[in-house]
């Protein structure tokens, strides 16, 4: 036992150095915050559309499995992401909600005349109120909102190819099914 | 000269707090000012929104005047934020059983270590002197009756 003592700090050190390593090698992105609302109810909202006279409500979203994206004209970013969205709308039939944060509509529309526009309704956040009841803290931001209308995943920057394929097309399935 | 040093020692620091933010009632604005300093801005995260330029931490702000202009309680307005963003939005977290290891590990740590250096040092403690051998004492004896050259 005695012998043993001076090769106490050496397996802390490795202990250590260890984890540190697997934190530094897993990816994660420590900035990346976990959302505070998950598994719970999304936020309500009625804001008005992107198309003229309407209005988008979370109300009208009950009941179903729904992505909610929220997108700016200025963002960079979001024009990243786009492709995706059109093909999650378009080839997976998923219901994809657009919120135009702190954008001017004439923008959005434009955005969305150019690139395509792979949402079912686009709500128009000016004041960007939504987008913290969310939580959010930068766009794009995307949601997934359950049946019950809880938040079950949160996705902060654009959404990746591989994230779509591995992560949000089987939870949208799974919850499709539930 | 002289006026441009005299200018340089007024001018304060740049604030972020905007003039048309400010609240009219100074009670409440200085309420408003203190909460914001104990705030994060998520999109800088080291910076509190008192100090903050980004957008998000404006909008903040000013979401917090309109809350205690409404008449919410200091506890109620920073509850609104953090069941919105989390605890990771207040910059002194809560002392609660999951946050122990944070608030007080450094202190235990330093008990343990404390008390492994104290250990370590008492054994250290030189082993008590052995008595000269009569050799000894006569060669010191010697030594010391020797008259310096």
């Amino acid at each position: 036992m005695r012998r043993l003592l001076p090769l106490v700090p050496l397996a802390l050190f490795l202990g250590l150095a260890g984890w540190f390593a697997a934190a530094l090698l897993s990816g994660r992105d420590p900035r990346e915050l976990p959302s505070a609302l998950i598994d719970k109810p999304a936020p309500e909202f009625d804001l008005p559309s992107l198309a003229e006279g309407r209005r988008l409500s979370s109300e009208a979203l009950r009941g179903q499995v729904v992505v909610v994206n929220f997108f700016a004209s200025w963002c960079a970013p979001c024009r990243v992401e786009h492709p995706l969205l059109l093909r999650l709308a378009r080839q997976e039939k998923v219901r994809v909600i657009g919120i135009a944060y702190k954008d001017r509509p004439e923008d959005s529309r434009r955005f969305l005349a150019e690139l395509g526009d792979p949402y079912l309704a686009t709500g128009i956040d000016r004041d960007g109120r939504t987008g913290i009841d969310f939580g959010l803290y930068g766009v794009p931001e995307t949601y997934v909102i359950d049946k019950a209308g809880h938040i079950r995943r949160r996705i902060v920057g654009p959404v990746t190819p591989a994230m779509l394929d591995r992560e949000l097309l089987p939870l949208l399935r799974a919850l499709e099914r539930s | 000269m002289r006026l441009l040093l005299v200018l340089l020692l007024l001018a304060g620091p740049a604030l972020a707090v905007q003039p048309d933010e400010r609240l009219a009632d100074p009670a409440l604005e200085a309420r408003a000012r203190a909460l914001s300093r104990e705030l994060r801005c998520i999109v800088c995260q080291n910076e509190s929104i008192d100090d903050s330029n980004a957008p998000l931490a404006r909008d903040i702000r000013v979401l917090l005047r309109e809350r205690l202009a409404a008449g919410d309680s200091d506890t109620q307005a920073r509850a609104f934020l953090v069941a919105r963003y989390g605890d990771f939005v207040l910059l002194r977290p809560p002392v609660r059983a999951d946050t122990y290891v944070l608030w007080f590990g450094p202190f235990a740590l330093l008990l343990l270590g404390g008390g492994v250096a104290f250990a370590a040092l008492r054994r250290r403690r030189p082993a008590p002197a052995v008595p000269l051998s009569a050799e000894e004492q006569a060669r010191l004896d010697a030594l010391m009756r020797e008259e310096p050259k």
